[in-house]
């Protein structure tokens, strides 16, 4: 059959218009939004316009809770840790809760809007806040929000202009855990993971995710000051290189990053891994099943969190949102949720609740100079958070692009 | 009713509509959105997608080193698990379609396909507890002066190489299946010995059915980032890459432009595939 050319070409402006289409609606799950987005910053973005709750009603029967593992335990981890059951008897809202492993798996999957509230730390909330994806937080509503520690409150990563974005959780540092039976004598410092971390050859562990790139910039900052890191979340591009090169010798001795935190217990039980980064919560699970680790804080300091309570703009269940974002600032539960997950509490009154009476000392809980020290997770952006103006700075998307690399 | 006994083109039509629109729309379509979504640009900050068509995925994909090195290693262990399950799965199948018993035979088609009742998720975690330091390859091979490979590539090619053997052994056991016993008979009777016969007749015959199984072999170890993820230790493969930019950096545009090499190789292959004839023995 001859095929004649008229009909080629009707094929062709198919094909086109399909295209077209597609490009209209395409596989996008986020929106449009782009305000602020080419000059971001906590000083320098205006958030998009999202409407704040005014006024509470009754529960919606559920809430979706994004959450940190260990922030939201229902007794399913463990029978005797349940803080979730309480809070679904008191508000009448089931809580559906979803465990993250890195603050990008929980970026993602607030812009599906399917979760209610998220547990983000410094390096999720401004993007959330800046992308349109968490409602400004009415703190009238929330009872327990006057008992917060003051210098967790109005902070640049959880607060825009004066207006609060969330409820804070609780803050911590990232530990160093070590397998006790090999690795000795006990490590004092996070040269143990880098410069030494030979010794440990091809039983090393590192988090999987490309804010860990900020260990190395604040390993760096005490190890080679002439490369000028005053924090590590705001590196030129000559400090990143720096950082990389760091890392990439770690990989020699890495046996594998870790994301998932049962996948981390699982190497330290099985003798996989014997050092690296871990969060208490993960030593304290992994120390109750029977692995010989010990994790502490080096003599460096380290990176940390602060995290955040915020709501979904896109939320349906805003009063059980509430009730829960409210809920877990409690004393009560702040004290459960500390001590399971080994950090501070947000809400001080926590202390008279723990079970350890020393716990509240061990943890700085009303410290705010110790809660300075901690390099909190922040979102690495253009303009350097330092305060440098005479260099750009590496954002997020170097960064991700650097940690690819790294793991070549 | 009267309608479509009359109208046999409008029967046909109706009976066809559902499965099309299917193919083309909830199959083709998907891969069409994802090949416009590679077109776009992802803010850093937000995350958010920028509906502006740049080639700047394609670009970073190929000046950034790394990706080469990526895509060259999936690429690298998609044909060594090929190999490997060429290699295991040819006197499997031989010793199934032409020595076995056919009481034996039923029995061993169910025994090779039974691992595919199981969860591969389950099966990948068995091997990381085999490889792990004091699991079981370390208990059998310390007694040899060897160890556990520990978990890196060569975990990774092991463990695909078990979990698609079984793509590979069917279709070389039809293919030896359909070979007729005469062929045997009359190549002895040429004075030919069994290494000869197997060499000039038997792989010849069957070789569209290697090159059958190796296009799932070869597709699957392809697009796999599971069983690197659990026993692959550092190591990531283009799965990963795309994974970790749709799933962590919410790059989904980057994440698009770097699923169309699995696509453009597979093509590739499949276009190599068909010159053999060995689409027909699928």
């Amino acid at each position: 059959m001859r095929r004649t050319p008229s009909r080629g070409i009707t094929v062709v402006a198919g094909a086109a218009v399909l295209l077209l289409g597609m490009a209209a609606c395409g596989t996008d799950s986020g929106d449009d939004d782009k305000s602020g987005g080419d000059n971001p910053g906590s000083e320098g973005f205006t958030p998009p316009d999202v409407p704040m709750l005014e006024s509470l009603g009754d529960p919606e029967g559920q809430v979706n809770i994004l959450a940190w593992p260990g922030y939201a335990e229902d007794g399913s981890t463990d029978e005797t840790v349940d803080w979730v059951t309480p809070f679904e008897e008191a508000s009448g809202c089931q809580a559906n809760v979803k465990p993250f492993g890195t603050s990008d798996e929980a970026v993602q999957l607030m812009k599906t809007g399917e979760y209610d509230v998220v547990s983000a730390s410094g390096d999720a909330t401004l993007r959330l806040i800046a992308a349109g994806d968490v409602a400004p937080v009415n703190t009238d509503l929330i009872e327990n929000y006057a008992d917060i520690s003051p210098f967790l409150k109005d902070q640049g990563y959880n607060s825009v202009d004066g207006q609060m974005y969330g409820v804070p959780h609780g803050w911590g540092a990232n530990l160093l855990m070590y397998d006790t039976e090999t690795v000795s004598p006990a490590p004092t410092s996070w040269a143990a993971v880098f410069d030494d971390a030979s010794q440990y050859a091809g039983k090393v562990t590192a988090y999987d995710s490309p804010i860990y790139i900020a260990d190395a910039a604040l390993y760096l900052m005490n190890t080679q000051p002439d490369l000028g890191i005053k924090d590590p979340y705001a590196l030129d591009e000559d400090q990143l290189a720096a950082a990389v090169e760091v890392l990439k010798a770690q990989k020699e001795n890495v046996s594998e990053y870790w994301s998932d935190y049962l996948k981390e217990i699982q190497a330290f039980k099985q003798g996989d891994t014997v050092i690296g980064t871990t969060w208490q919560v993960i030593a304290s699970l992994a120390q109750s099943e029977g692995a010989p680790v010990e994790a502490f804080l080096p003599d460096e300091g380290s990176t940390g969190w602060s995290d955040t309570w915020m709501i979904s703009s896109k939320s349906k269940n805003p009063n059980c949102a509430y009730a829960w974002m409210d809920y877990i600032a409690s004393p009560d539960a702040q004290a459960q949720v500390a001590e399971w997950f080994g950090e501070a509490p947000a809400n001080p009154k926590a202390c008279d609740s723990v079970t350890d009476d020393t716990f509240c000392e061990t943890y700085h809980v009303s410290d705010a100079d110790y809660a300075a020290q901690i390099h909190y997770w922040t979102t690495p952006i253009e303009q350097c958070l330092d305060g440098r103006t005479d260099v750009k700075c590496t954002d997020y998307g170097d960064w991700t692009t650097a940690w690819t690399e790294i793991k070549g | 009713m009267s309608l479509i006994s009359r109208r046999p083109g409008l029967r046909v039509g109706l009976l066809l509509t559902p499965p099309m629109l299917w193919l083309g729309v909830a199959y083709l379509g998907a891969l069409a959105a994802l090949l416009v979504t590679s077109l776009w640009a992802q803010n850093d900050f937000t995350g958010n997608i920028e509906r502006t068509w740049t080639l700047d995925n394609f670009r970073d994909l190929f000046t950034i080193e790394v990706y080469r090195t990526i895509t060259l290693r999936t690429i690298g262990i998609a044909t060594l698990v090929t190999v490997v399950d060429a290699l295991l799965a040819f006197p499997i199948a031989l010793f199934m379609a032409k020595v076995a018993s056919p009481r034996y035979q039923r029995l061993l088609v169910i025994a090779v396909l039974m691992p595919l009742w199981a969860s591969y998720l389950v099966k990948a975690y068995a091997w990381r507890g085999m490889l792990s330091s004091n699991g079981l390859v370390e208990s059998i091979a310390s007694p040899f002066g060897l160890g556990t490979p520990g978990y890196g590539l060569l975990a990774t090619t092991m463990t695909l190489a078990y979990l698609w053997l079984p793509y590979m052994i069917l279709p070389i056991y039809a293919g030896l299946e359909r070979l007729p016993n005469s062929l045997f008979e009359a190549s002895a009777d040429l004075g030919a010995g069994s290494w000869t016969t197997l060499r000039r007749v038997v792989l010849p015959m069957v070789f569209p059915a290697f090159v059958a199984g190796s296009i799932f072999t070869f597709s699957l170890s392809m697009g796999d980032y599971i069983a690197v993820k659990i026993v692959g230790g550092t190591s990531q493969l283009l799965g990963n890459v795309v994974y970790d930019n749709q799933g962590a950096a919410n790059n989904l545009p980057f994440a698009a432009a770097m699923a169309t090499i699995p696509i453009v190789v597979m093509l590739a292959y499949l276009a190599a595939a068909r010159r053999t004839g060995a689409l027909e023995q699928l």
